[in-house]
C-alpha cells in the first residue's frame, strides 16, 4: 500500500517535470526559430555589401574616341565611349576571336561604357593616356569571386563561360579583381541587372509613404481618441465606433489594398503606384493602432489630474487640451512609432494598388511612382537571378535595421518620458 | 493657383487671430469685463475667417472639374457621340490645352481646347473673389459679434468637439469603405457567376476568363467551370491549419511557462525576444519559407523517397506557424496571469502539483480566453498574404497532402491583381468576390474573439 503511494507520487512528479520540460522546449523553440531566421538572413545578406570590381588598363584614345583637339567639357559628354570601353575589354586577351571578345564584354556591367566616361570627365587629361579603371564586375563573375556560385556545375548550366573563369582567374591572379564597399547597393534605384541594382528608390517610396501615413493617421487618431476616451457619450453608436475600431484592426491588411484599389484608384483616380496611395492605404490600417495606444495612454493618466484642473475653473475642452492630451503623449508617440513600423513592413496593400511596377529612377515626391522596401524585398525575391539573393537578404538587413530603431525609439520615449502615476 | 489661395486662406486665419486676440485685449483696456480668455477670441475670429473659405474651397475643387467637362461637351451632345467617344474627346481637349497633345489637332477640339482655357481661367477667377468676400463676409460678422463681447468660448468649444467627433467618424468611414470598394464588383460577379457554381464549383482557372476585347459579349458558358471557389477555401483553411498545428503547441506552451514558472529574469528577456517574431514583417517570413524552408523539405522527402513539391502547403503552413506563436504565446499568458491567485492557491493546498494545477484548475478557468486567441491566430493565419504568395503554389489544387501545392483566397487576389487590371472584368471582379469572402470569414472570426476575451475579462475583474 505504501508502495503503491510511493509510485504514485513519482510518477506525478515525473508528469510535472515532463510538463515543465515542454514548456522550456517551446520557448526553446521559438527562440531557435529566431535564431535561425536571422543567422540565415545574415549569412546571405552581409557579402551583398562588397562590391567586386576589375581593374582594367584603358587608353583614351581620342581618334576612338571621334575627339578633335583641346576638346570643351560638352564634347568630352557628348564623346563616343563605347568603342575604347569594348577595346579594352578585349585587350584582355589579345588572341581572342570575335566570340570571345563578346564574352569579355560580357564580364563587366552594361554601365562600364559610363563608368569610363566618369573617370575621364573627372581628369580631361587622361586623352591619350593609358589608365587603370575600376569597373563593375557583372553579377555572375561577383557571385563566383564571393564564393556563392558553384564553379563545377557543367558548363551549359552556369551563366559564366569557362573562357570568361579562366580570364578572371588571370585577372584574380594579377591582382586586378577588387571588392570593395558596395555604395551604389544605397544609392542606385532598382535595375534589372543584379550588380547595378540599388534600393535608392524604394527606400525613398518607403519615406514618402510613411510620411504621407504619419500625416493622415496621427492626427486623426489622435483626435478621434480623445473624443472617444474624453468626450463621448455612452450610448450605442459610441460602442458601434469602438466594435468598429477593434474589428479594423484585425482586418487582413489584403483588404486594406482592395479598398485601395477600389475607392482611391477607381472612383477618386489618385495616381496608381504613388506613396501618396500607398501612404494613404497605410494609413487607414494604422489608424486602429494608433487610436488603441492613445486611448491606453489618456486612460493612464490619473482623474486626480482632471479634477484639479476642473476645480480650478478649466472648461472641459481645457482640461482635456491643457492637461490630458499632454500627459498622455508619450504612450501616444511610442504606439504611433510602432503602428508606423508595422506599417513599413506592410507589403500585400502595396502590391494591389500597383507599387510593383518596375521603377529604375528615384522618386522626389509623393505624386512619383515608387516601390517599397517590403516590396523591392518582393520583386527581388521573384526574380531568377542568382545575384538577386544576397540582395534580398541585404535589403532585408536594411529593413530589419529600421524596424529595430523604430522600436528601440519607442522604447525609449515610454520608458524616459512617460510619468509614473501611483 | 490651388496653393496660393490655399496658403493665403491659411495665412489670414492666423493673422486673424492675432485680430481678434487684441481685440480682446481692447475691450479689455476699456474696463469692461471679457467673457472669455482673450485667445478665445482669437480662435473664434480664426475659425469664422478660415472654415467657410475653406469649405466653399473643397467644393469648388471638387465640382469644377466636373462642371467644365459639361460646359464643354454641351458643344458636342446632339452630334451622336457614344459616352467613351465623347470622354476622349475631353481627354484630348485637356492634353492639347496643356501642349502635350501629339495627334492629329482637328478644329473642334482646337476650339474646345480654347473655350477650355478660357473657362479654366474664368472659374479660377471667380473662385478667388467669391472665397475672399466669403473671408470679408464671414470675418465682419464675427468682429462684429466679439466687438459686442458676446460669448466666444463656448462656440470654440463646440466647433473642437465637432472636430474630434468626425475625426472619431473616420473609423466607421473605413469600414463602410471597405465594404463599398467590394460590394459592387462583387455584386456584378455574380451577375455572371451564379453564386452556387462560386461557393460549390470545384474548378478554379481565372486565367481561362480573359476578355480579349470590352465590346466581346459576355457569354456566360464561356465562364461555367472557370470560377469554383472550393479548391482555393480548402487551400486556405488547410494552410491556416498547418499553421495552428505549429503555433498552438508551440505558443501554449511558452504561454503557460513564461506565465506560470518562468523567473522574472527569464521573463524579461524571453517575451520580448519571442515578440521579435510577431515584428518582423511578412514578406521577410514568405523569402524565408521560399528560399529555406521549401527547398530543405524538398530535400528530406526525396531522401526518404517522397515526391515534395518545393512549393508545397507544409513550407507556407509552417513558416506561417512561426509567425503566429508570439500573438498566442502573449494573448495567453496575459490571460493566465489574470487567473486570480485564489484559485492556485486552494489548488495547492489540496496537495497538487504545479503542472496539475496548471492542467486541472488554470487551464479551464483560462479556457475562454484561451480559445480567443486561437481564434484571433486563426484570422490572422486566413488573411497572412506574402508568405503565401511567395511559399506556395498559385495554382488551386484540390488537395489534402500537406507535400503538394495548393493556394489561398489571398494568392489568388494577389495573381488576379497584381499588374494592370480592367474593372468591369470577371476576373477583377472574382478577386473581389474573394476579398468580400476572406472579409466576412476574419469579421466573424474577430468578433466571435473579441467577445470571448472581453467576456472573461470582465468575469474575473
Amino acid at each position: 500500500m505504501n508502495k503503491n503511494k510511493e509510485q504514485l507520487l513519482n510518477k506525478r512528479y515525473k508528469a510535472e517535470k515532463r510538463f515543465r520540460l515542454y514548456g522550456q522546449s517551446a520557448i526553446f523553440m521559438a527562440l531557435l526559430f529566431l535564431t535561425i531566421f536571422i543567422f540565415k538572413i545574415f549569412s546571405t545578406g552581409y557579402s551583398a555589401f562588397q562590391k567586386t570590381w576589375l581593374i582594367v588598363p584603358v587608353t583614351f584614345d581620342a581618334e576612338l574616341m571621334m575627339l578633335e583637339q583641346n576638346p570643351s567639357k560638352e564634347d568630352l559628354n557628348d564623346a563616343d565611349y563605347y568603342d575604347i570601353a569594348l577595346k579594352s575589354m578585349a585587350d584582355l586577351d589579345p588572341n581572342a576571336n570575335e566570340d570571345q571578345e563578346n564574352e569579355l564584354k560580357r564580364m563587366v556591367s552594361y554601365f562600364f561604357e559610363r563608368e569610363i566616361k566618369r573617370e575621364l570627365l573627372n581628369d580631361p587629361s587622361l586623352i591619350g593616356k593609358t589608365k587603370d579603371v575600376y569597373l563593375t564586375a557583372s553579377d555572375d563573375l561577383d557571385q563566383v569571386f564571393k564564393g556563392n556560385y558553384p564553379r563545377d556545375l557543367p558548363e551549359d548550366q552556369r551563366r559564366v563561360t569557362d573562357y570568361q573563369l579562366k580570364i578572371f582567374d588571370q585577372l584574380v591572379e594579377l591582382g586586378k579583381v577588387e571588392s570593395k564597399f558596395n555604395l551604389s547597393f544605397f544609392t542606385y534605384p532598382d535595375s534589372r541587372e543584379a550588380e547595378l541594382a540599388g534600393i535608392a528608390s524604394s527606400f525613398m517610396g518607403s519615406i514618402f509613404s510613411i510620411l504621407v501615413c504619419l500625416m493622415i493617421a496621427f492626427p486623426v487618431a489622435v483626435l478621434a481618441a480623445i473624443y472617444l476616451e474624453e468626450f463621448a457619450p455612452k450610448n450605442r453608436f459610441t460602442d458601434f465606433i469602438e466594435v468598429n475600431i477593434n474589428n479594423l484592426a484585425a482586418v487582413p491588411s489584403i483588404v486594406f489594398g482592395l479598398l485601395g484599389l477600389g475607392i482611391l484608384l477607381a472612383v477618386f483616380q489618385l495616381p496608381r503606384s504613388t506613396p501618396l496611395v500607398g501612404g494613404i492605404t497605410l494609413s487607414l490600417m494604422t489608424l486602429p493602432t494608433i487610436i488603441i495606444a492613445c486611448r491606453a495612454s489618456l486612460k493612464a493618466v490619473p482623474p486626480s489630474i482632471r479634477e484639479a484642473a476642473l476645480a480650478m475653473g478649466a472648461s472641459k475642452m481645457q482640461t482635456t487640451m491643457h492637461h490630458t492630451v499632454p500627459l498622455s503623449m508619450p504612450g501616444t508617440l511610442s504606439g504611433t512609432i510602432i503602428g508606423l513600423a508595422q506599417a513599413l513592413g506592410e507589403t500585400a496593400p502595396l502590391i494591389l494598388i500597383g507599387m510593383v511596377a518596375f521603377v529604375n529612377t528615384i522618386p522626389g515626391s509623393p505624386l512619383d511612382p515608387a516601390a517599397s522596401l517590403p516590396v523591392q524585398i518582393y520583386i527581388w525575391a521573384e526574380s531568377a537571378e542568382r545575384g538577386f539573393v544576397e540582395k534580398v537578404s541585404a535589403c532585408i538587413m536594411v529593413l530589419l535595421g529600421f524596424l529595430v530603431i523604430m522600436n528601440l525609439f519607442a522604447q525609449i520615449i515610454r520608458h524616459k518620458f512617460e510619468k509614473k502615476w501611483s | 493657383m490651388n496653393l496660393i489661395l490655399f496658403t493665403f486662406i491659411v495665412l489670414l486665419g492666423f493673422t486673424s487671430y492675432y485680430f481678434g486676440r487684441r481685440k480682446a485685449y481692447t475691450i479689455q483696456s476699456t474696463n469692461k469685463r471679457l467673457t472669455a480668455l482673450p485667445q478665445f477670441y482669437g480662435y473664434y475670429l480664426a475659425i469664422w475667417c478660415a472654415i467657410p473659405a475653406f469649405i466653399i474651397f473643397s467644393l469648388w475643387a471638387i465640382f469644377e472639374p466636373t462642371i467644365v467637362k459639361l460646359l464643354i461637351l454641351s458643344d458636342y451632345s446632339n452630334q451622336g457621340y457614344l459616352d467613351d467617344e465623347l470622354n476622349l474627346i475631353y481627354e484630348k481637349t485637356k492634353a492639347l490645352s496643356r501642349g502635350q497633345f501629339t495627334g492629329e489637332i482637328t478644329p473642334f477640339i482646337e476650339a474646345s481646347a480654347e473655350k477650355y482655357l478660357s473657362l479654366r481661367s474664368i472659374a479660377q477667377s471667380s473662385k478667388a473673389v467669391i472665397v475672399l468676400s466669403i473671408i470679408i463676409a464671414s470675418v465682419a460678422y464675427a468682429y462684429k459679434k466679439i466687438s459686442s463681447n458676446s460669448r466666444t468660448r463656448e462656440p470654440v468649444e463646440k466647433f473642437l468637439k465637432a472636430v474630434l467627433f468626425t475625426a472619431s467618424l473616420a473609423a466607421i468611414l473605413t469600414t463602410v469603405g471597405i465594404v463599398f470598394s467590394l460590394i459592387f464588383q462583387t455584386i456584378d460577379f455574380f451577375k455572371v457567376i451564379p453564386l452556387f457554381d462560386f461557393v460549390f464549383g470545384t474548378h478554379w482557372y481565372p486565367a481561362k476568363a480573359f476578355v480579349r476585347d470590352s465590346s466581346e459579349a459576355l457569354d456566360p458558358t464561356m465562364y461555367s467551370d472557370t470560377f469554383g471557389a472550393v479548391p482555393i477555401f480548402a487551400g486556405t483553411f488547410f494552410i491556416a491549419f498547418i499553421a495552428m498545428c505549429v503555433a498552438i503547441p508551440i505558443g501554449l506552451m511558452s504561454g503557460i511557462y513564461l506565465a506560470e514558472y518562468a523567473s522574472v529574469k527569464v521573463r524579461q528577456y524571453a517575451k520580448p525576444l519571442i515578440e521579435i517574431l510577431a515584428g518582423i514583417p511578412t514578406v521577410v517570413y514568405g523569402f524565408f519559407a521560399a528560399l529555406t524552408v521549401g527547398p530543405f523539405l524538398k530535400e528530406i522527402g526525396n531522401s526518404m523517397g517522397l515526391d515534395v513539391s518545393a512549393e508545397s502547403a507544409l513550407a507556407a503552413g509552417g513558416v506561417m506557424g512561426i509567425m503566429i506563436i508570439p500573438f498566442i504565446s502573449s494573448l495567453s499568458d496575459d490571460v493566465i496571469t489574470s487567473v486570480p491567485q485564489s484559485l492556485r492557491d486552494g489548488s495547492y493546498a489540496m496537495g497538487a502539483t504545479k503542472s496539475e494545477t496548471i492542467k486541472k484548475v488554470i487551464f479551464p478557468a483560462a479556457l475562454p480566453g484561451i480559445v480567443g486567441s486561437i481564434l484571433l491566430g486563426v484570422s490572422r493565419a486566413i488573411g497572412e498574404t506574402m508568405i503565401v504568395v511567395m511559399a506556395s503554389g498559385l495554382a488551386a489544387n484540390l488537395t489534402l497532402n500537406p507535400l503538394e501545392s495548393t493556394s489561398t483566397i489571398t494568392a489568388q487576389i494577389v495573381v488576379i491583381l497584381i499588374g494592370d487590371q480592367a474593372f468591369g472584368d470577371p476576373k477583377t471582379q472574382a478577386a473581389f468576390a474573394l476579398g468580400m469572402s476572406l472579409f466576412l470569414v476574419t469579421l466573424c472570426l474577430n468578433i466571435v474573439a473579441l467577445r470571448v476575451v472581453k467576456k472573461y475579462r470582465e468575469k474575473y475583474e
